[in-house]
């Protein structure tokens, strides 16, 4: 090791290579790390992934798979869905089955990620935003954490979209920002 | 006593926040720098500092507990 590498401070901010920022930041979205992979930051793309992969697998096991659902009726918006799509493609079956509902289809999945619905006799099925009590009853506060650790893993991953598409923010102390550059 | 003690903590939803503090000091840390040491080191400030935010609150209401209830 050169004295220069030595005496390398750790904190300095070093020059990233984004690529394309914006195939960056969309993949980034898509699936947490994906962007960080597409520009070789391969650390980062597994801490992120782990990161906010985990919070959020973590929260749909302990919560159950009914946390994550859409639904955007007056009876019934689900607004922590807002923050639970910023994961991307993990979010997105919550989507389908939303879409299906509307229609009045049955939802998929054994009603994996599907909004609370009630099928009366005729088979139309009716959304039944009632029904979400029946979801908390059985599982308790955990249903409800459950929905926090999903809606953080979204929005944590707005930070790595960031970091993908603009590269880290990196921190300049006051003391080596009021230093004159050299010349 | 002390056994006690040590079943009512593991039996304490707050461990629920520990997975929290990690991922979100490790995210947060990682969107300031580019390197694993800065990135680690960063994070485990943020991770004192919401756990020290969280024992002053805690201090706060157990104070205020004690006094109004």
């Amino acid at each position: 090791m050169n004295d220069a590498t030595q005496a390398r401070d750790p904190f300095e901010p070093v020059s990233v290579d984004l690529k394309d920022p914006f195939i960056a930041a969309v993949s980034a979205w898509l699936w947490p790390g994906a962007g960080h992979v597409y520009q070789g930051r391969y650390a980062k793309a597994i801490l992120y992934m782990v990161c906010i992969l985990g919070t959020y697998f973590f929260g749909l096991s302990i919560g159950g798979s009914h946390v994550v659902y859409a639904s955007f009726t007056k009876q019934d918006r689900r607004l922590p869905y807002l923050c639970q799509i910023g994961v991307g493609i993990p979010a997105m079956p919550a989507l389908l089955q939303w879409h299906r509902v509307r229609r009045g289809q049955l939802p998929v999945l054994d009603g994996f990620m599907a909004p609370p619905v009630d099928v009366p006799s005729n088979n139309h099925v009716d959304l039944a935003p009632a029904k979400m009590s029946d979801r908390h009853v059985q599982r308790n506060f955990v249903f409800e954490l459950g929905t926090v650790f999903t809606m953080v893993a979204g929005l944590l991953n707005i930070l790595a979209i960031y970091d993908a598409g603009c590269g880290p923010a990196f921190v300049i102390s006051e003391e080596k920002a009021d230093k004159p550059p050299p010349d | 006593m002390l056994p006690v003690f040590f079943a009512d903590i593991a039996d304490l939803r707050l461990w629920y926040a520990v997975p929290l503090i990690v991922a979100v000091s490790l995210v947060y840390a990682a969107t300031r720098h580019e390197l694993m040491e800065p990135i680690l080191r960063h994070a485990w400030r943020i991770c004192v500092w919401i756990v020290g935010f969280m024992a002053v609150v805690f201090v706060v209401l157990w104070i205020v507990e004690k006094i109004w209830m």
